[in-house]
Parts: structure tokens; C-alpha cells; sequence
């Protein structure tokens, strides 16, 4: 099965800490940070590795702030399928 | 998890995005701001739905390559400076007289896009009679009305929006009917009208609906470009700040009290 990994940047100086995208992302991988930003507002960041790449978060951000980026990794592909066999078969992969 | 910790994971990220095994470059991206939408921080409350209202116009205006064609008109409301916001030629109007200033726009510019950007305060209470005949005489305009059910603005005092019950600074005991009237849906009444032919109420409250406001106003501008004849579409949006509740709270809120009395979806679609 191919794995779809994502990642997503915030734009910390823009971000107004509304939470929106917490409650939005269906991984659970942002929190509040416990730094502020240049305006005073706790900054929502990254925590947890289990981005997909589902753009919900950035949907939803009032402020633009958020960049999504998703990279799908091939798996391993299906070479042959064999079905119905009656005799013996003999297979070799190389 | 102690405050070390959580720490030590956010350096975590921010050396993970900036490493070579990281997917954060040019081609991976899946979305990002759009060019129409500047680069500036905008002076919303935090969790406004506006901004997701602005993204989502930027959004269309891009996709359909009309950045060049399209005027807006900014209203008088928390959305006055509209025009700091998107990177397209925008008139501002007296209050409540945008759909009448965009008339104007529209019948000297023909070739051009036209929308107004309204508040509810600024559409159902102020401009009332300027939008009825805007919509009655069926301009090709598209008029997006943002509706949250206070004026924001001037400090939460109650619009012709505001829910039965609810509470505002000029009705502290909650709206009462009997004294102050029934909330006025003002899209209903616009949708009787004949010269309106595309009207539609969506919300920015979660994903979903963010993705179907956004193809509610893309709609809007196609069929003006067709000119069929006035095009409005309603956002039922959230006010944090005057409705005094945290951004998530007020989201849940607009989900339990508003979308039962503002259903969502097509009110008037076109026949053909």
C-alpha cells in the first residue's frame, strides 16, 4: 500500500492562537506551544509525527498561515498475480 | 508530558522541516495561501471567520484567473479594510450602499467582475432598501453577505440577525421578540425576488463547508460572467469576541443556535 506522508508549516508571526486547526485535524498532531510570538499570542506548532497531508487545518486557519505539503511513497508493487492453477508450478524472481 | 519535553518536540519539527529528508519543498506542496491574498497579518479577532471568507474569495479569484477583472466593494463594518487584505482594485462604500456603489461599478465596467463584500449589519439593517432593489432590478453583481448576528464592529450591539434570546450589549436580557422583532432572513426574502438567480447560505465553520462555500462563490462569479442576474451568497460566520466564547466555543455554538434557524444550503438554484 502506497504510505502518504505529510507535513504542514505555520507561519508562527501570523498566527493568532485560535486553536480552529487543533480542533480540525483528525491526527491530532498540533498543540499550543507554551512560547509567544511578536504579538503576544501562543503560536500553535507541530508535535506529533502523524501528518498526512489532509489540508483540514489550513482550510480552516482564518489567517492563511498554514502550508500543507504531501508526499505519497510507493510501496512495494504487486509483480504477478496467479490464480486458478491445477499443475505445479515452478516461480523464480529474480 | 513535562514542559522539557513538549520543548524538545517542537525543536524537533522545526529541525525536521529544515533537514534534507524533509518533504517541505516546492513540489510537495498541497496548499498554501493564494497570490490574490497578501502577505500581511490581518486585524480580525482571533478565529474570525472573515479571514476564511477572504482566503477562500483569493482562492477563486486565482483559480479563475480574474485577478485583473475583478473589482470589489468593501462595506463599512469589520471588513472595512477588505481592500489591505486582497490584491485586487476595491472602492469603499458608504455604509450599507455597497451593492448600490457596485451597480454603478458593474454598469460603466461591464466586461468587469463585480462583488460586494457585506456584513449584516451592514446588508439587512443599513442597506436594507439598496440590496432589495439591487436584487429586485436583477444587477450582475455578486454580493457575499457575511452574517454572524452582531455588529461586530462597534462593539456587539444586536443586528436584524441576532438570534431570538440571544444576549447583546443593547439586549442584555436576550432578544425579545414581542419588543424587538423576529430575526429577519433576509436571504429568503432576497431569494423571492425576481431578478436574483443564484441564491445560496454556506458556512466557513469546518472543512467541509469551507469547500462549499468556496464553490458557492465561484459559482457566483461564472454566472456572471453569463449575466443572468444578481448572485448572493450568505456565510453564516462566528464573533468570538462579541459573542464572548473562545474561537472553538463559538464554532460549536454557530453549530447548535444558528445553522437550525440559518439552515445551510441552495436556496434559489437556476433552472437550466
Amino acid at each position: 500500500m502506497a504510505k502518504v506522508k505529510g507535513d504542514i508549516i505555520i507561519d508562527i508571526e501570523k498566527c493568532k492562537g485560535c486553536e480552529l486547526c487543533i480542533e480540525a485535524c483528525p491526527q491530532g498532531s498540533l498543540e499550543t506551544s507554551r512560547k509567544v510570538n511578536n504579538k503576544g499570542y501562543l503560536y500553535i506548532v507541530k508535535v506529533e509525527d502523524t501528518c498526512t497531508g489532509c489540508t483540514n487545518c489550513a482550510l480552516v486557519c482564518p489567517e492563511g498561515g498554514i502550508t500543507v505539503y504531501r508526499k505519497t511513497e510507493k510501496g512495494k508493487e504487486q509483480i504477478a498475480k496467479i490464480s486458478n492453477v491445477t499443475k505445479d508450478m515452478e516461480l523464480k524472481v529474480n | 508530558m513535562s514542559m522539557n519535553e513538549r520543548d524538545l518536540l517542537e525543536d524537533k519539527h522545526f529541525e525536521q522541516v529544515i533537514s534534507d529528508e524533509s518533504i517541505c519543498t516546492k513540489e510537495n506542496i498541497v496548499y498554501e495561501k493564494p497570490e490574490t491574498l497578501l502577505d500581511v497579518s490581518m486585524h480580525y479577532c482571533p478565529g474570525c471567520g472573515h479571514g476564511v471568507a477572504h482566503r477562500i474569495l483569493a482562492e477563486v479569484i486565482d483559480e479563475l484567473g480574474i485577478q485583473q477583472e475583478v473589482i470589489g466593494v468593501a462595506p463599512v463594518g469589520c471588513s472595512v479594510l477588505a481592500y489591505n487584505y486582497l490584491n485586487i482594485d476595491m472602492s469603499e462604500a458608504a455604509h450599507g450602499r455597497a451593492s448600490a456603489v457596485a451597480t454603478g461599478i458593474k454598469r460603466v465596467l461591464p466586461e468587469k467582475y463585480v462583488f460586494s463584500y457585506q456584513g449584516d449589519g451592514d446588508l439587512a439593517a443599513i442597506g436594507t432598501g439598496e440590496t432589495i432593489h439591487t436584487c429586485n432590478r436583477g444587477e450582475n453583481i455578486l454580493i457575499i453577505f457575511i452574517n454572524n448576528g452582531i455588529y461586530g464592529m462597534t462593539g456587539g450591539q444586536m443586528a436584524p440577525t441576532t438570534l431570538p434570546g440571544m444576549k447583546s450589549t443593547t439586549s442584555p436580557f436576550g432578544r425579545d421578540v414581542a419588543t424587538m422583532g423576529a430575526p429577519l432572513k433576509i436571504t429568503e426574502l432576497l431569494a423571492q425576488l425576481p431578478g436574483t438567480y443564484y441564491v445560496t447560505r454556506q458556512s466557513v465553520h469546518k472543512p467541509l463547508n469551507v469547500r462549499k462555500a468556496k464553490k458557492a462563490i465561484q459559482k457566483g462569479f461564472e454566472y456572471q460572467k453569463l449575466n443572468k442576474g444578481t448572485c448572493f451568497v450568505e456565510i453564516v460566520s462566528n464573533c468570538p469576541s462579541n459573542w464572548k466564547m473562545t474561537p472553538v466555543e463559538s464554532n460549536k455554538w454557530l453549530d447548535e443556535n444558528m445553522l437550525p434557524f440559518y439552515p445551510l444550503g441552495d436556496i434559489k438554484v437556476p433552472k437550466d
